[in-house]
């Protein structure tokens, strides 16, 4: 068993079932190393929400062990959970935004919750709102927005506290291809800052868009590893990732 | 497309998540739910519960210490020569004992006037013998020991005498104020049950439906701690508020009953004024009813939250 320090995130033998049904989740083991970019796909109801609500910490699984940031955390103290899901950074397939917010303190959450001061946000989220290209939209609601503008103001919270972990489910789900390409080409720039990136989706033209990534394929709840890569990934020399 | 614009500052963020923008987050219509005027229901019922307890013991204590030391003396002979010779005789003799810090006879026109309310004005005293009575003011308590040995003192001089404590007579009015006490204050205990009940069912529907908001602040790394606080402001607000009318509409309560009962001119009623430590204590009220209501809506949402990941 490996699972030692480097890896962002490293699953062994993990298995998941809500209550008392059949698992979703059978013997997955895996692990992520830092500053690679993977697709993690599969067909509707394969368990690629459920992989991602462990890797955000939303879920505990019902056996295995999940270490992320070298900690196992399955047994860490509840409270210190918070400072671990600080680190990661979510697009959910759904946005979540908060309806009641601006689509400026919507990004600004994640900061504000870290304790960054007022005066210190302002212009990082203005940058972000700018960079995604919705600085014009900034004072808007959730609900005055288009699904692509929903989408990069999730996309812009997720990344604004600069996560060492980006998870992204079905980030492409409600834009046209080519806003698809362009987030894709965001999560490439934000990879090559050092992020780890999780793309959970079924759409394969996107996998072909990111020459470096690593696809992760889950068919009836169980990850197909024919090589064994992603159980153990061969380690580089220099930093530590995965060769490209 | 350009490399996003990271920034660092949500690893070297020291601030509390407060103020206006922490505010937002849980939005509020204030005044708009039922309970801050329900805790000012409840606040306004304790003052008055407070209020009325608090008078009860002043009332009780006042009569207590009063007649803590007060015997009377009763000469019970049929005849007034013999009944007014022994009365000088028993009066002599309290006079000259240590124990007894005064001593007085009533008399006979202050006795009429005490029975003139049964007897009327033309009581004769030969058909209607009134004992001769002697208010005595002992140094200390009037105990059962210190009666005994007023009655061995007089016993040779009058041998009619009756010797009582005057709080004797008072027992069982003090057994109902204390009765009314433990009354007043199982209201008050209620009613903090019943007000920490309403905030728990408020903060429950606030949690309902602020669900999503919540479940998105979890996942984004914020605190249980920093979740409950959320409520705890609105909560505050809102008892403050609530604590506020109470108390404004429970002392005008408690001051127009005040002066319905002066105005009966009672001896015994006067004594059942606040003092101004009651009045503190009256004043404390709404400030505990924050206190417990705020109190109620963290460990509320901390438990709710807690069922989260």
């Amino acid at each position: 068993m490996s699972g030692g320090d480097g890896e962002v995130a490293f699953f062994d033998n993990v298995g998941l079932r809500y209550g008392t049904g059949k698992e979703v989740l059978t013997d997955v083991s895996f692990s992520l190393w830092p500053g690679s970019f993977y697709f993690l796909t599969g067909a509707s109801g394969a368990g690629k929400t459920s992989l991602l609500k462990l890797l955000y910490l939303a879920q505990r699984p019902s056996r295995g062990i999940i270490r992320m940031f070298g900690s196992d955390v399955i047994t860490l103290p509840r409270s210190r959970l918070p400072g671990f899901r600080r680190r990661l950074g979510v697009v959910f397939q759904d946005f979540r935004l908060v309806d009641h917010l601006s689509a400026f303190d919507n990004v600004a959450l994640p900061l504000r919750i870290a304790g960054v001061d007022e005066s210190e946000l302002v212009q990082p989220v203005s940058d972000m709102l700018e960079w995604v290209g919705l600085a014009h939209r900034a004072e808007a609601r959730p609900e005055t927005l288009s699904g692509g503008e929903k989408q990069r103001v999730a996309i812009a919270r997720a990344v604004i506290g600069r996560p060492d972990m980006l998870l992204a489910d079905e980030p492409t789900g409600n834009v046209d291809p080519d806003m698809a390409l362009k987030l894709m080409r965001l999560f490439e720039s934000l990879n090559r800052l050092g992020t780890t990136v999780i793309v959970a989706t079924h759409d394969v033209h996107l996998l072909q868009n990111v020459r470096s990534s690593m696809i992760m394929r889950l068919d009836k709840g169980r990850l197909a590893d024919p090589t064994g890569a992603l159980r153990y990934p061969p380690r580089s020399p220099a930093g530590g990732k995965t060769p490209r | 497309m350009s490399q996003p614009p990271l920034s660092d500052a949500a690893r070297t963020g020291h601030s509390p998540f407060a103020g206006e923008k922490a505010r937002a987050l849980i939005p509020q219509a204030r005044l708009a739910g039922p309970m801050p005027w329900v805790l000012a229901i409840m606040v306004a019922l304790t003052v008055l519960a407070a209020g009325a307890g608090l008078s009860l013991g002043n009332l009780a204590g006042d009569a207590r210490s009063e007649l803590s030391g007060g015997v009377t003396v009763q000469i019970l002979d049929a005849d007034p020569r013999s009944r007014a010779e022994q009365a000088q005789a028993a009066q002599a003799v309290l006079q000259g004992m240590d124990m007894v810090a005064q001593s007085r006879i009533v008399p006979q026109e202050e006795l009429d006037r005490l029975i003139e309310p049964w007897l009327g004005s033309a009581g004769d005293a030969e058909t209607v013998p009134v004992p001769a009575l002697i208010d005595v003011r002992l140094g200390g308590k009037a105990t059962p020991q210190a009666i005994e040995a007023l009655a061995d003192a007089l016993a040779g001089t009058a041998p009619d005498a009756r010797i009582d404590a005057q709080s004797s007579w008072l027992q069982p009015v003090f057994s109902a104020l204390r009765s009314l006490q433990y009354l007043a204050l199982a209201l008050v205990l209620l009613l903090a049950v019943t007000s920490a009940a309403a905030v728990f069912l408020a903060a429950r529907s606030a949690l309902g439906n602020n669900r999503a908001t919540i479940e998105i602040v979890h996942l984004l790394g914020g605190t249980d701690g920093q979740i409950a606080q959320l409520f705890q402001r609105a909560v505050l607000v809102d008892s403050i508020l609530g604590g506020a009318a109470g108390l404004v509409l429970g002392l005008a309560a408690v001051l127009a009953l005040g002066y319905q009962f002066a105005a009966l001119d009672s001896g015994m009623i006067a004594s059942a004024g606040l003092d101004w430590v009651d009045w503190i204590v009256i004043a404390l009220i709404p400030v505990f009813g924050v206190l417990l209501a705020v109190a109620t809506a963290r460990f509320t949402v901390l438990a709710a939250v807690r069922k989260m990941l």
